[in-house]
Order: structure tokens, then C-alpha cells, then sequence
């Protein structure tokens, strides 16, 4: 049974990672419209800065956090101006595969400024078993883990605070109801737009920094994002909860998959189960677990 | 000038409705596929052949399939590797387990095996549209490229799950020159494009434009969709089964299935993306565009003298850079130029 509930758990925290890149995509598509498949690609080129900065320079990682923000920020505003605004009314499909143009992109440019080789990132969190799990229960339960939970919570009320509370949220909101009805009662879609895109480059930073911390910043961290997407399946493509419910789903039900499935049936499951799984759940329900229902009429 | 259909007329139905309906389109295609067919086998050189129009024919059928599906049937496809790897597969299995079966027969059963996954994984396409569909498909591609890894009876027990194409023997014929192979798989091509450009021009590809531009509309007004959809769906993975048959006999040889990846789907999206969605003709194009890219990078890199790692990370941008550059300047790809090119040839030297 302890051994049940450890790779429950440890499917759970991978799962808050993986809600964590899902927010990243829920954000942009709340507030434009448009599927941005370059999250992943936006994740690597975060922690690739980052632990660039850090090695080119040799500053301690307080000052490369910063500054790799400045940096996020600005490619968010790069692509809002370069890519998205002459892409303004076409179909949602173009602005998707346009966001895959831009995730090669992305892939290829941060690589090229900061090498492909993979590179070590320290976080002052140490990789170790909570003692007290340990000693009292025998379950073993990454410190690191639980610690990037921790992140990801804040972060995901302190986005819950800003879509609910703020004059910001409020417009971001009535943007992803209608641009059109937005820009006539005087919202500032192109700002808005900009602030969403620097906003999930931040996200990309933290969920870039931890899955690094975890396994070193490569050009693996792009596959993240095709795990995040039957997290954003489950959850339904607009909704936060969504994402995170979805992602500790995914995440639990992919290592029990995994663990007592896989051995039944050669291994190596993880990689396609949550799209099986969330592709069963969308036969039954096409828009998501907390998605908006959306009925067509010609 | 060089384009005018004066005195070209039409007298009956069937001239009026044929595919190339003006005369200089006729020859010039006619002197294309002689040109491709009896010139270039005797005078390209074999590695011209088997390292670029090999490949850009194999592409330019897989593009074909998944244009059928995204361009023509409006639903996005990121599985295009998949069914080419179930169709490469079933080939292989068929010619290694019937002996004597035709060639041509186990690459047709191969494409028919393809089209049952297609239609097995177009089922959600009912129910769910868009962007959901496109995740829905990645599950094709890592559920199929895991089989093919998982279970030993798929490559017949090889040890190391990677596959030999057989020879390719065709009525006692054996093709194992790159020239006789690039005649194979021409014809092949050839053949399937013109049966793709009339299932188009007729009531089927009607009904898959029609669910494309708005398929509640095209229910009322009497389109069944489900049929539809799963018909875009059995026929664009037969198409892309073919060409996943082709690429692993008459181009790579050997074949591991994670040379059918999700790289090689993205790759083909790219094809029907620059060459244009939604056009036979694209298909062709945005391959031959896509095949020659890296090679012509490659010789500028080369010609610069930079190191191969910052060539293969240009590639990727320039790719990237491509696809945005096309979806915001052209939308309908290289295609649409070509028709704006032949519209302005009608008019020179008058503009108007």
C-alpha cells in the first residue's frame, strides 16, 4: 500500500508541473484565442537564458531570474507585435499553426545563442525525501517536489487574484469573451495582448527553471508541452482549475498506468496514455471538464 | 501573350469540364511528365535521384494525404507519421508473410491498413473539432509508434525492431537502380495525384469543402458528416500509407519505426502549409520546397564555412520563420503565386 501511495503522490506533484505549462497555454488562449504551441519551446528558451546567464556571466541566479524575465517580457512583446498583429481575424487554425512556425523558431534561436549541449541547473532546493514522510509513514516524498507544488500554488492564486480582482483581469476577460465588443468600449486589445504574452513567459520561467532543476535544461524540456496538452484536454482549453485538476488527473493516472499497467504490456506507456485517457473522456464530454460549452448555429 | 485561350473553345461537356481546360496547361503538363519520366532517369545523377527526387515524390504523395485531410476536409492532422508508419509496416508484414504476393498489392493492403487506423482514430472527429482534434491526433502518433516499437509479431521478430524493405520485384522485374526506383514510384504518384484531383472535382470533395467551410451547414442542407469525415479520413491515411510504403522501400531501405516520428509529421504540415492548403498542386510544391530547403542551406553553411550546429539551429529558425512569413503574407502558399503568375502571363504585356 505504501508503495501505491508513493507513486500516487509522485504522480500528483508531476502533475502540478505539468498544470503548470498547461497555464501557460490556458492564459494565451483566454485571452486571444489562439493555441500556442510554442509554450514548450517558451519553457526551454526560458530556462536556457536563465542557466545561460548564469554561466556566461557568472552572476549568481538572483540576478539571472531577473533578468531573464526582462528577456521573456520582451519576446512576449516581440511576437504579440511581429507574428500575432498582422494575424488578427484569421481562423483560429492559422494562429495555431503559426504558433508552431514560432516554436521551431523559438527552439532553433535559443539554441543557437546559448548551445545545445545540456546544462545543469542548481536550485537552492535540495532533491531529497521529506524526513518526517519518511521516518513516521515510510513513504518517500521529494522535498524539491512538494517545494515546486508550493511554487506552482502561488503562482496559480496569485494568476487567479490578477484574472479576478484587477482592472487587468477584468479587460483580459472581456477580450477572450469578444475583441470586437472589447475595442469598442475602449480596451486596449494590443496591450492587453502583450501583457498575456509576458505574463505566460513568466509562467514558461518558473515551469522552465523547475523541470530543469529536475532534469537538467534541454532540448527535452520542448516535449513538455505534448504533455500538457491532454491536461488542457481534460481541463477544458479555458479554464485555470481546469488545468490544474487536469494536470494532477494526467499526472496520477499516468505513473499508476505506468506502474501497473506497463509491465503488463511491455512499458513505456507514459508517452501515450493521457492522450488515450483524454481522448476517452472527450467522447463523452467534447468541451473539457471545466470548458465553456460552446453551441453552434449557422 | 504566352497565355491567351483565344480560340480555345469548348464544344461539348466533357471538354468543358476536363481537368486542364486550357491547351498550354495540357502540354506543358504532358511535356512535364515526359521530361520527368523518359529524360531525367537516363541523365540525373544517381544521387540527384535517390537523395532528392525520390524523397520529393514520396513527400509530395504523404502531403497529398494529409492535404485531402486538413486542406480539403478542414481537420487538422498532426498524425500524418503514423499512418505512413502503419502503411511501411503492413507492406512489410504482407510481402513477409504471403510469399508471392504482388508488390503492388501488399503497398495497396498496406495503404488499406492505414486507412482502418485513419478511420479507427477519425472516430473522435465526429465529436470534437479544431484544436482538440489536433491533440487528439498526436495520440495516433504515439500510440502507433509505440506499438510498432512494443510488440515483436509487427516487425517480425526483429532484434532489433528495425525493418529491411524487401526488393521491390514488380512482374519479375526487379527495381534496384535509384533510376528504376524513381520510374516506380513516379508512376505511383502520378497516379494517385490525378485520382486525388478528380475525387476532388467530384461530388465527394464537394461534400469536404462543404463540411470544411461549416459542417452544421452542410448537414442541413443534406451532407451526412459522419460519412464525410471518415471518408477524408480512410482516404487520406491510404494516401499517406502508400507514401509511409514507398519511403521504406524505395527510399530509406531500413526502417525503424521512430523514423516515422512527430518531426515527419510536422514536417509534411510544413509542405502543405508553404505550398497551400487546399491545393493538389501545393502538395507538389511546398514538398519540393521543403526537400530543397535544407539542402540548399546546408551548401550555404557550407559555402560560409559555420559549424554544423549552428546550421541545423538556423534551419529550424528559418524554417520557423518561413511558416510565419507564409501564413501572413500568402496564406494559400506557393500555389496561390502560381496562379497570380499565370493570371499576369494572361494579360502581358497589357496589365488590364
Amino acid at each position: 500500500m505504501n508503495f501505491f501511495f508513493e507513486v500516487l503522490i509522485g504522480g500528483l506533484l508531476s502533475g502540478v508541473m505539468y498544470a503548470l505549462v498547461a497555464i501557460g497555454f490556458v492564459l494565451i488562449y483566454k485571452a486571444s484565442g489562439v493555441f500556442n504551441f510554442a509554450q514548450g519551446a517558451m519553457v526551454f528558451f526560458a530556462a536556457l537564458t536563465c542557466v545561460g546567464i548564469i554561466d556566461k556571466f557568472g552572476v549568481s541566479i538572483w540576478l539571472a531570474i531577473p533578468l531573464t524575465i526582462v528577456v521573456m517580457i520582451a519576446l512576449g512583446l516581440a511576437i504579440e507585435r511581429i507574428v500575432l498583429r498582422p494575424l488578427v481575424n484569421q481562423p483560429e487554425i492559422t494562429l495555431f499553426m503559426a504558433t508552431i512556425g514560432l516554436a521551431f523558431f523559438i527552439e532553433g534561436l535559443a539554441q543557437l545563442l546559448w548551445g545545445s549541449q545540456v546544462h545543469k541547473l542548481d536550485l537552492p532546493i535540495d532533491d531529497v525525501p521529506i524526513p518526517f514522510l519518511l521516518d513516521n509513514y515510510n513513504i518517500i516524498v521529494s522535498q524539491f517536489d512538494v517545494t515546486a507544488a508550493g511554487i506552482c500554488a502561488v503562482l496559480v492564486t496569485a494568476l487567479a487574484l490578477l484574472f479576478s480582482k484587477t482592472k487587468v483581469g477584468r479587460a483580459l476577460r472581456a477580450v477572450a469573451d469578444d475583441h470586437q465588443a472589447a475595442l469598442a468600449v475602449g480596451i486596449p486589445l494590443q496591450q492587453i495582448w502583450a501583457v498575456v504574452w509576458a505574463v505566460a513567459g513568466l509562467v514558461a520561467l518558473v515551469a522552465g527553471l523547475l523541470w530543469g532543476a529536475r532534469n537538467g535544461v534541454q532540448f527535452a524540456l520542448t516535449f513538455i508541452a505534448l504533455k500538457a496538452l491532454p491536461v488542457l484536454i481534460l481541463g477544458g482549453f479555458t479554464s485555470v482549475p481546469g488545468a490544474i485538476v487536469g494536470g494532477l488527473i494526467i499526472g496520477a493516472s499516468e505513473k499508476l498506468a505506468e506502474v501497473y499497467i506497463g509491465p503488463m504490456v511491455g512499458g513505456g506507456i507514459e508517452g501515450w496514455f493521457p492522450y488515450v485517457l483524454a481522448l476517452l473522456f472527450l467522447l463523452v464530454r467534447p468541451e473539457g471538464l471545466f470548458g465553456e460549452k460552446i453551441i453552434r448555429r449557422i | 501573350m504566352f497565355y491567351r485561350e483565344a480560340g480555345q473553345f469548348k464544344t461539348t461537356y466533357e471538354s468543358d469540364g476536363q481537368i486542364f481546360p486550357i491547351r498550354q496547361d495540357r502540354i506543358a503538363l504532358g511535356g512535364l511528365l515526359l521530361l520527368a519520366l523518359a529524360i531525367v532517369p537516363v541523365f540525373a545523377s544517381p544521387y540527384m535521384l535517390s537523395a532528392i527526387l525520390i524523397p520529393f515524390l514520396i513527400f509530395s504523395l504523404a502531403a497529398l494525404g494529409l492535404n485531402i485531410l486538413t486542406g480539403y476536409c478542414g481537420q487538422l492532422s498532426l498524425g500524418t507519421a503514423a499512418f505512413m508508419a502503419v502503411g511501411a509496416f503492413a507492406s512489410f508484414n504482407f510481402i513477409a508473410r504471403l510469399p508471392g504476393i504482388p508488390m503492388l498489392l501488399a503497398f495497396v493492403l498496406g495503404g488499406l491498413c492505414a486507412a482502418m487506423v485513419g478511420i479507427a482514430f477519425g472516430l473522435p472527429s465526429l465529436r470534437i473539432r479544431g484544436f482538440y482534434l489536433a491533440a487528439s491526433t498526436l495520440a495516433t502518433q504515439f500510440f502507433v509508434v509505440w506499438c510498432l516499437t512494443k510488440i515483436p509479431y509487427l516487425t517480425n521478430y526483429s532484434s532489433s525492431g528495425v525493418i529491411t524493405a524487401q526488393k521491390i520485384v514488380i512482374f519479375g522485374y526487379q527495381f534496384d537502380t535509384p533510376a528504376s526506383k524513381y520510374v516506380l514510384v513516379l508512376a505511383i504518384v502520378a497516379l494517385m495525384a490525378l485520382l486525388a484531383k478528380n475525387m476532388i472535382r467530384s461530388n465527394v470533395g464537394r461534400s469536404w469543402m462543404a463540411v470544411r467551410d461549416m459542417d452544421v451547414a452542410a448537414e442541413v442542407i443534406g451532407f451526412r458528416p459522419m460519412r464525410t469525415k471518415l471518408l477524408a479520413f480512410a482516404v487520406s491515411s491510404f494516401y499517406c500509407g502508400v507514401a509511409g510504403a514507398l519511403y521504406a522501400y524505395a527510399y530509406l531501405g531500413t526502417v525503424e519505426p521512430e523514423a516515422y516520428n512527430l518531426d515527419l509529421s510536422f514536417r509534411i504540415l510544413f509542405m502543405i502549409i508553404i505550398g497551400g492548403v487546399g491545393s493538389v498542386l501545393g502538395s507538389f510544391l511546398g514538398a519540393a520546397f521543403i526537400v530543397l530547403l535544407p539542402v540548399f542551406l546546408n551548401i550555404l553553411a557550407h559555402s560560409l564555412s559555420l559549424p554544423t550546429s549552428v546550421a541545423s539551429n538556423l534551419e529550424l529558425m528559418v524554417f520557423g520563420a518561413l511558416i510565419i512569413f507564409f501564413l501572413i503574407v500568402e496564406p494559400h502558399g506557393l500555389a496561390r503565386l502560381w496562379q497570380v503568375g499565370k493570371e499576369k502571363l494572361r494579360l502581358w504585356p497589357f496589365p488590364h
